[in-house]
């Protein structure tokens, strides 16, 4: 724990001077508050003390005049202020700062995780170890600068108060403070302890809360309200009854703290008068001007108004060890956060460039030798068996094969998605791994099946390929890609905006648009995932004979669903469950492959007059 | 689709608090007015303290003053409002005693009571609004978005229950200690009581202040947070994209811009929260040094004092003084801290009322309405043709009609549906079907293609009663649809939808949600006719294999299987399948049409297919464009047409 705790304050960089200024504000602020009862004290007793002289600026016996202690008050209320702003600002600064380092690292290493490493968390779960997360990791943080050291050293300030203000009296918090540190500490641990198992189950019913939401159209299609009513409440009334038990131990802690604070009253009280009596003597004198007796007990180990200024600092001592309690609910709370936010952290990029590597491609030769290929080091059964493929720089290659026959697996090996699990792939003869990563997929294009546009502009998307790109090039782009019509009729050309996710484009100008944007790249190797699926077959087709035309030297791998798609390709793939069913020309195949006839024949059933 | 609403998350409505108050107390009146009262006695105890430090300052003075023995003796102590109290430090310390007894026990009852029914009542509200959540129209659903939606549970629920549990004890508590105290300073000095209404006055500018731009800023940070969630969320969406671009360092770029504005809102907001308490508490602090100095004129200048008690201070009598000044800096110094506690609330209460009324506003919007009164009903057939309802399900229904006078008749279910020249709009404004005309004979395949948008699953929304009709007419088995009970309707019609919605428990209980009185045979049989039944058989507990997160441990042509699988258990006589193969490769699909023909053999089906080689078979194809059917017919009526169906069927268009 302490080890991940450390990690994540990595992050605090060049907020480590606000982070390191925060509490020695926070000690002046906490200084000044604990000495300013004290003063209070000496301030309400001299104030009694003008009653013959009306001095405000002098006194008899030596001790500072009201008019001083006023100054010396406001004094200290200004330090006090100031060091309570100053820290409060520079609280702020410190732990927003570390949560903005925090979330800006997180998104970094994100972004070099390798699919594999990507696969073990789901979206959401990021977008909430990014914020929730961190935002309890930034609370946490502002809270230990701010407090974890305030609240003992008030503790401690106070205490000492009360032995130098009311002598043997500081007695009855010595040895009150651990019966309620003991008191608060088991509150924390058994409500913790429920409320962690709670909020996992809490949790829970807020996802079936989404998939209610989301899935409402079936919930009402089958009658089901009902139904998730019932199983709704249900689960809500389980977590009310250990809500409810949970509760019950925190509203413990009101009472606790009331019966401390009123124990240590009676006592002051009750000893505090005691030792008044026992230890001095009342002085009186008449008031010459009102014939009044007056007077006071004095020469005792404590005096009336030290009396109520130990009323005073019992209060303190008492809330600051409730500010440690809080602390450390907070700290514990933060715990699951820091957890979740280092998981990440700790998460090794399964592929990283090579020590030594190679910076170019020289062709667009393609080699699978004897490739087998699991997701997961323990996952029972391979994606891909023995996979032997052999491509020719230029070739035109189609891949064919039903869901989960890992079509999309193939190729997610040749840019080094992926790392084989036996075997080898090479690219232009040399084993992928050996290249440096940018520039082996800068070499292999990759249209992916789930297409994405960015929010931006299409210039934007397209410079993606190619930073340096210029407006000739792009219009190239998109004429192979026959998105040059789209571009054409927005009013905006290449300057139209994209919106989140490329939602103001269909299906099939996005998958144009993402082949003009690959073919930026101008690569050695292109693979299209299944990316011409909503195409129309007439477009389909001239893309294809595009990139044939303008891009001969280059290798051309295609995933598809229709055959139309790869008819005409130098070389068929057929996959079945991992495995090369076979390959060939489209006469062939269809000549002796039943899995390719099948395909066939059903897309060209009836009158398919093709 | 009619448009999304987005909610703002803006200021609470009016009468939020009334109505969120009268909730409460209409549940829990007792257990309220049994918090109060204790609230009060807990109140009165922890007050109860100055005035017996005072008490008992006067006791000992009075005590050396005429040798008394404070602890045994009773003697006057005191004297305000004209009372002269007769007691000693002993008795007082027994009253204090018994005072802070009660005041415990008080306190410990309120705060239990109290988080009782803070969770008794989340629960109640929780299960209430998810309750009437279900019961709304889909219109709801399609108008705002899920995150809206779900944030109300997440995030807004909670709100109120800080507001509950934590801001309204402690409105009330200062309330009770500012009143207390308030009084305790009048029955000492008006003048200085004067002082610390000045300084309240202070402390509430010095609120509105710093607590609106606090509030202002937080409102900022709450959408720039919205912006980085956004970015992150496309990034991970879009990560294979980065990595298959390398684009890594630029997007960190893009990203860092965003988080950097993020980070600047935030710092503000927090440094005007942070910043409110050393302000409050020093303004405090501020108040007792006038306070006392005031007192001291009073004192030593001999300005004539007015207080409710009557009380004057006596030049030459220190020790009366002293306890009239040391107990009006206590209560000072209490006011201040209470005022400063409570400022602490304030954006609670304004948070928990922005929530509660963004939950009122769900729990007010219009449920669903069903006016039918046309029943469906299992019927099983007698050997003279004849049949009666049973109660066992035996894949025949009837429609039970219940008239006013109380007889009942039957209509055998048949699956004939028509739509009569249908117009709908979503907004009451653009016609998104017009003068639609369906014939659906019992046992006929009927397709929809056309583009995204051209009206297909409108249809589909309309037989099923998702929205309603604007003009025209449905009809099954020549019954108006608005006369049949909604859920009854949805009965008799099975959907296979494109978004595949599983929920949270095993695949066998996924199945279920078809039919919950299914067995696990039946169930078992409806996966292998939807052609699941491999698939689930090779995953690890098999049919016991818990699904998560909506399934996503499922590739979504799997997802796709289970939900026609769902849809085959369901086994309704009529059944409307929207893109529900459009994630299954073609030859899959064709094994899943294998089993889907045989279980709807004799049934009416709508079939709405991106794909046209699923729609090949159907006995009817509607092409759709623009809310409009454009042609009609038979796949060999159309291809011979050689129109828009044709182009689609050869490729030479592309469906957008």
């Amino acid at each position: 724990m302490l080890k991940k705790i450390k990690l994540i304050l990595k992050s605090v960089r060049e907020y480590k001077k606000y982070a390191l200024i925060t509490p020695l504000f926070m000690i002046g602020e906490a200084a000044m508050e604990c000495a300013m009862p004290f003063i209070m004290g000496l301030f309400v007793d001299e104030i009694k003390l003008l009653n013959n002289s009306g001095d405000f600026f002098h006194t008899s016996d030596g001790s500072i005049p009201v008019f001083y202690l006023a100054l010396m008050l406001l004094g200290m209320a200004i330090i006090s202020l100031l060091c309570g702003i100053f820290g409060g600002i520079y609280a702020s600064k410190a732990s927003v700062g570390m949560a903005a380092n925090l979330r800006s690292d997180l998104y970094k290493k994100l972004t070099n995780f390798s699919f594999e490493n990507i696969d073990k968390f789901s979206t959401s779960s990021l977008v909430t170890r990014m914020t929730t997360d961190i935002n309890n990791v930034q609370m946490a943080f502002q809270m230990m600068i701010r407090i974890v050291i305030r609240a003992p050293l008030m503790l401690i300030f106070s205490a000492v108060m009360t032995f130098v203000g009311g002598g043997m009296m500081g007695f009855i918090f010595v040895g009150l403070i651990p019966i309620v540190a003991f008191g608060l500490l088991l509150i924390i641990r058994h409500a913790m302890k429920l409320f962690m198992s709670i909020f996992k189950r809490y949790d829970k019913l807020n996802e079936s809360i989404q998939e209610n939401v989301s899935g409402i159209r079936v919930v009402k299609s089958y009658v089901r309200e009902d139904f998730e009513k019932e199983k709704f409440a249900k689960a809500s009334d389980a977590i009310t009854t250990d809500f409810v038990k949970a509760e019950k131990i925190v509203a413990l802690n009101n009472p606790l703290m009331n019966t401390a604070i009123h124990v240590s009253n009676i006592l002051i009280i009750g000893l505090g008068s005691l030792l008044i009596y026992k230890s001095g003597h009342f002085e009186t004198k008449i008031d010459p001007a009102t014939g009044h007796i007056v007077g006071d007990w004095v020469g005792g180990q404590l005096t009336l108004g030290q009396l109520s200024a130990l009323i005073t600092y019992g209060i303190q001592i008492l809330m600051s060890l409730m500010m440690i309690s809080m602390i450390m609910v907070m700290i514990a709370m933060s715990i699951e956060s820091i957890k979740r936010i280092s998981e990440v952290l700790e998460e090794e990029p399964t592929i990283v460039n090579p020590p030594v590597s190679l910076n170019n491609v020289v062709n667009g030769d393609v080699d699978f030798n004897n490739v087998s290929f699991k997701y997961k080091k323990n996952a029972e059964r391979n994606a891909l068996n023995n996979i032997d493929i052999h491509i020719k720089s230029g070739q035109f290659i189609g891949i064919l094969g039903s869901t989960g026959s890992g079509k999309t697996s193939v190729i997610n090996l040749i840019s080094r998605l992926y790392d084989v699990s036996e075997g080898e792939v090479l690219v232009a003869g040399h084993n992928v791994k050996e290249y440096d990563l940018e520039t082996l997929r800068d070499n292999v294009a990759v249209v992916l099946q789930k297409n994405f546009l960015f929010s931006g502009t299409i210039e934007s998307n397209l410079k993606w390929g190619n930073l340096n790109a210029s407006e000739e090039d792009m219009w190239k782009a998109c004429r192979i890609a026959q998105a040059e019509e789209i571009v054409k009729a927005k009013p905006e050309g290449l300057q139209s905006k994209v919106e989140q996710g490329g939602a103001n484009f269909s299906g099939g100008q996005k998958q144009r648009l993402c082949i003009a944007r690959a073919i930026l790249k101008n690569p050695k190797i292109m693979i299209l995932d299944d990316s011409t699926s909503a195409v129309d077959t007439k477009t389909d087709r001239l893309i294809r004979r595009g990139l044939k035309n303008d891009l001969p030297e280059m290798t051309k791998i295609v995933i598809a669903q229709r055959i139309s798609s790869i008819e005409d390709a130098d070389q068929i793939i057929i996959l079945d469950n991992g495995h090369v069913d076979a390959i060939g020309t489209h006469e062939e195949l269809l000549k002796n492959n039943h899995i390719y006839q099948e395909v066939y024949y059903t897309q060209n059933r009836v009158g398919g007059d093709k | 689709m009619p448009p999304v609403r987005i909610r703002e998350r803006g200021r609470a409505r009016k009468g939020t608090m009334k109505t969120l108050l009268k909730r409460l107390f209409k549940l829990y009146p007792a257990q309220l007015i049994v918090s109060l009262i204790c609230l009060v006695f807990n109140v009165f105890g922890n007050l109860s303290s100055s005035v017996f430090v005072s008490l008992a300052t006067n006791a000992l003075t009075q005590a050396g003053k005429d040798s008394f023995n404070p602890f045994v003796d009773v003697y006057p102590i005191s004297s305000t409002f004209g009372f002269t109290i007769y007691s000693n430090v002993s008795y007082l310390l027994i009253i204090l005693g018994s005072i802070y007894l009660v005041g415990i026990l008080a306190s410990w009852t309120w705060n239990r009571t109290m988080a009782i029914v803070t969770q008794k009542f989340m629960n109640d509200f929780r299960k209430a609004m998810f309750s009437h959540m279900e019961d709304l129209p889909i219109k709801y659903f399609d108008t705002h978005a899920h995150g809206s939606i779900m944030s109300l549970y997440t995030n807004d629920i909670d709100t109120i229950r800080q507001f509950i549990s934590q801001a309204l004890p402690s409105l009330i508590q200062t309330g009770l200690v500012s009143i207390f105290v308030f009084f305790i300073m009048l029955s000492t000095s008006v003048w200085m009581t004067l002082v610390v209404v000045v300084g309240f006055i202070i402390m509430v500018g010095v609120v509105k202040g710093l607590g609106g731009k606090s509030s202002k800023y937080f409102i900022k940070q709450q959408a720039a947070l919205g912006q980085v969630e956004g970015s992150i969320e496309e990034s991970i969406k879009g990560l294979k994209v980065i990595k298959v671009f390398t684009h890594e360092q630029k997007s960190a770029e893009e990203f860092d811009t965003l988080n950097e504005e993020l980070r600047d809102y935030a710092t503000t907001a927090n440094i005007h929260g942070n910043v409110m308490m050393p302000v409050m508490g020093n303004i405090g602090n501020f108040l007792y040094i006038l306070c006392g100095l005031m007192g001291a004129f009073i004192y030593v200048f001999g300005w004539k004092n007015l207080s409710f008690s009557g009380y004057e201070p006596i030049k030459g009598d220190p020790a009366r003084f002293a306890g009239m000044i040391a107990l009006f800096l206590m209560m000072s110094r209490m006011f201040a801290n209470n005022v400063n506690q409570f400022s602490q609330q304030i954006i609670f209460i304004v948070m928990g009322m922005a929530g509660a009324s963004r939950c009122l506003e769900l729990m007010d919007e219009k449920a669903e309405k069903d006016e039918g009164y046309v029943y469906l009903c299992n019927i099983k057939y007698n050997e003279d043709g004849s049949f009666e309802e049973t109660d066992e399900h035996t894949r025949n229904y009837a429609w039970k009609y219940r008239h006013k006078d109380g007889t009942i008749e039957y209509r055998e279910l048949k699956g004939d549906i028509v739509l009569d020249k249908v117009d709908f709009s979503y907004d009451g404004k653009r016609l998104v079907l017009e003068d639609v005309s369906i014939y659906a004979h019992p046992g006929q395949k009927i397709a929809f293609v056309g583009a995204t948008g051209a009206g297909k699953t409108t249809i589909t929304n309309l037989i099923n009663r998702f929205y309603d009709i604007a003009d025209g007419k449905i009809r099954y088995d020549g019954i108006n649809i608005n006369k049949i009970k909604k859920a009854d309707l949805r009965r008799s019609l099975g959907i296979v939808l494109q978004d595949t919605n599983l929920f949270s428990g095993t695949v066998m209980e996924n199945i279920r949600y078809g039919r919950l009185d299914a067995t696990d045979e039946e169930c078992i049989e409806a996966a292998k006719i939807a052609n699941a039944h491999d698939f689930i058989s090779r995953l690890p507990e098999g049919y016991d294999t818990m699904l998560s997160g909506d399934g996503s441990n499922l590739s979504q042509g799997q997802r796709q299987l289970l939900s026609i699988a769902r849809a085959a258990v369901a086994d309704a006589p009529v059944m409307i399948l929207d893109e529900a193969t459009s994630s299954i490769d073609t030859r899959t699909e064709r094994l899943v049409q294998k089993g889907t023909d045989q279980l709807m053999e004799g049934r009416t089906v709508f079939v709405i297919a991106h794909r046209l080689s699923t729609v090949q078979n159907s006995d009817a194809i509607m092409v759709l464009d623009h809310g409009h059917i454009i042609e009609r017919g038979t796949h060999d009526d159309l291809i011979k047409q050689k129109g828009v169906y044709y182009n689609l069927y050869t490729g030479a268009f592309e469906l957008e």
